[in-house]
């Protein structure tokens, strides 16, 4: 399989990655080396395999279900690159 | 300070003694801390640091002489190291190497770096590596690349150290630090350690917490050491290892004495070698450094089995659908809103497009873009799904080797001594990757591997021999990995950048 210049775009929107048309054509070429690089793995008899979902067997550990962080906003927006009030600032979502 | 030590020569000792030495009263944890400042300020040129935090360094180091004076030295005390700018540290700019992180300055610690502390080391700043960890030379910083402190013989030509942890691994190698941590996802240890004449151990999937360590591929990234020797390795590791309740798939299971292993009898223990690792393209030079790797521990008393792990070669395909598919999910948070980078744009989905576009470096873009591929409707079932199936079998390829009785693996660590900084960048990007073909298999396989220096190329630059344990088997690995480097040597660059 291989991508064109309108899939690579297709995909970098999916990615939410401004990219142009120049960029474009050079991701082509890339992305597709990548792909034929993996290409191999479609020749693999996979059949009857399960897929892997974890490389140590384990079973997730239960815990109280409490409240045990939280309530500080002051810390989680020191960071952000526009705040206010307490909250983050984007340009209008909603009309 | 005792005899005719000088300031300079601290930096010599290794993590291990220097702890010995700070107990013993022979230099404080300031003297150390200072000697170690004034080295990396000498050796600026090899770009390793990104953030030198010398207030803290001096202010940690302070009060571990309090400790010392009190006789409470803990199993790190003092001993100043390097941290990989991949690990959250609180208060201390933390970037992945990615301009996207801007200036982020982490309002908390990880968990790996805060056992760290506990045991008493010393920050003494934040270590360069490829962006986000996607890379095998250090190239792809946003920092510029690190320099390798090795040079070929009678040539000055500018050489990567590897990567993704190239900083941690020049660092520990040009001595201004005395240990470093590192992550590895595909390598990203075990090539900078070999590349460097350092070691370099990716322990088992879940014994070191993945809390606020920068994610790159979830099910793949582990954090482990790069130090001097395996003595050093040991000691760091039993520091960073252990269960923790905010990383769901760290292991709670007990951290045994790793230091303990070092030293220890390998006698009667199983090594198989795989004949799938004989590459074609393998360089002699490498090939011979396996065959002498594989006598040393025959001399040592171990058993050398042939052994098979026939799907080896599907492992860089398999890498590279899986590693770039869990990083296009993981790097979906760079959103330009809460934290980092912000490119102004009059829609939020314009903000979004543009912030990350100026964010992210090339090759983190391209693995964004072939991640969100491979995952994107019609696509799934033929490349991730495909890809994860294959994964169980190269795990079984290790599960059948160890049933049958092997206990280790030995391998090259790498196909290739280092190569000249910017050397490969008109390359396909599958090219670089092959830098990995010996170390992507461990991680796809969740299994413990370390690197150790075994020797030194014709052109004079250090080269690795790796070792892949059973899940949880780092003792083993300790322990072989110190006969090899009884029977090698230890290997330190000559210090050029000190003028």
């Amino acid at each position: 399989m291989s991508v064109d210049t309108k899939t690579v775009l297709k995909v970098a929107h999916l990615a939410r990655i401004a990219v142009g048309q120049e960029e474009a054509a050079r991701l082509e070429g890339e992305l597709n080396a990548i792909l034929g690089f993996v290409e191999e793995l479609a020749a693999v008899d996979v059949e009857g395999v399960e897929p892997m979902t974890s490389v140590v067997a384990m079973s997730l550990k239960m815990r109280d279900d409490v409240v045990t962080a939280g309530g500080d906003a002051a810390p989680i927006l020191k960071n952000a690159p526009a705040s206010e009030d307490g909250y983050f600032l984007v340009p209008k979502v909603v009309e | 300070m005792s005899g005719a030590a000088t300031m300079t020569d601290l930096t010599a000792l290794s993590a291990a003694e220097a702890a010995a030495g700070l107990v013993r009263r022979d230099f404080t944890a300031r003297e150390l801390t200072e000697a170690y400042l004034a080295a990396m300020e000498a050796a600026r040129d090899l770009n390793a640091y990104v953030l030198e935090t010398p207030e803290q360094a001096r202010a940690m180091a302070a009060a571990s002489d309090e400790r010392l004076a009190r006789g409470e030295a803990r199993p790190l005390e003092g001993v100043p190291i390097g941290v990989k700018d991949l690990f959250c540290t609180e208060g201390v700019r933390t970037t992945a190497c990615s301009r996207i992180l801007g200036n982020f300055v982490p309002p908390y610690e990880s968990t790996v770096t805060g056992k760290l502390w506990d045991a008493g080391a010393v920050l003494l700043g934040k270590l360069n590596c490829d962006e986000f960890a996607m890379g095998s030379s250090n190239e792809t910083s946003a920092y510029g690349p690190a320099v390798s402190p090795w040079r070929r013989t009678g040539d000055a030509t500018p050489l990567v150290p590897g990567g993704s942890s190239g900083g941690s691994a020049a660092a520990v190698a040009a001595r201004i630090s005395a240990a470093a941590t590192g992550t590895d996802t595909g390598g990203s240890i075990r090539q900078p350690a070999a590349l460097t004449g350092t070691v370099g151990i990716k322990p088992t999937y879940g014994r070191c917490s993945r809390w606020g360590i920068v994610a790159f591929a979830s099910s793949l990234d582990q954090a482990g050491p790069i130090a001097r020797d395996v003595a050093d390795a040991a000691l760091m590791l039993q520091a960073m290892a252990g269960h923790d309740p905010q990383d769901s798939t760290s292991v709670d299971l007990p951290v045994p004495d790793y230091p303990a292993a070092v030293g220890a009898s390998v006698r009667g223990l199983r090594i198989g070698i795989p004949a799938e690792y004989r590459l074609d393209g393998l360089s002699p030079e490498v090939a011979a450094l396996w065959d002498r790797g594989i006598a040393w521990l025959k001399d040592a008393g171990c058993e050398i089995v042939d052994i098979s792990l026939p799907n080896t070669s599907h492992a860089l395909p398999t890498y590279y659908i899986i590693a770039p598919a869990e990083a296009s999910s993981n790097l979906a948070r760079y959103d330009g809103v809460r934290y980092g980078l912000r490119v102004g744009a009059d829609d939020i989905v314009g903000l979004y497009e543009k912030t990350r576009a100026a964010g992210f470096g090339a090759e983190v873009r391209r693995r964004i873009l072939i991640g969100t591929y491979v995952l994107s409707a019609g696509y799934y079932d033929a490349y991730y799904a495909r890809a994860q199936k294959v994964r169980t079998l190269l795990k079984r390829d290790f599960d059948l080797a160890f049933a049958a009785g092997v206990d280790a693996v030995l391998t090259p660590t790498t196909p290739s001594e280092a190569f000249a900084i910017g050397s490969k960048a008109d390359a396909s990007p599958v090219e670089m990757y092959l830098n990995d073909v010996f170390t992507v298999t461990v991680n796809l396989a969740g299994l413990p591997g370390i690197s150790v220096p075994a020797g030194l190329s014709a052109a004079g630059l250090p080269l690795g021999l790796q070792l892949i344990g059973r899940p949880f088997g780092e003792e083993t690995l300790f322990s072989l990995a110190h006969t090899i480097e009884a029977a090698a040597g230890k290997f330190t660059p000559t210090p050029w950048w000190r003028g």
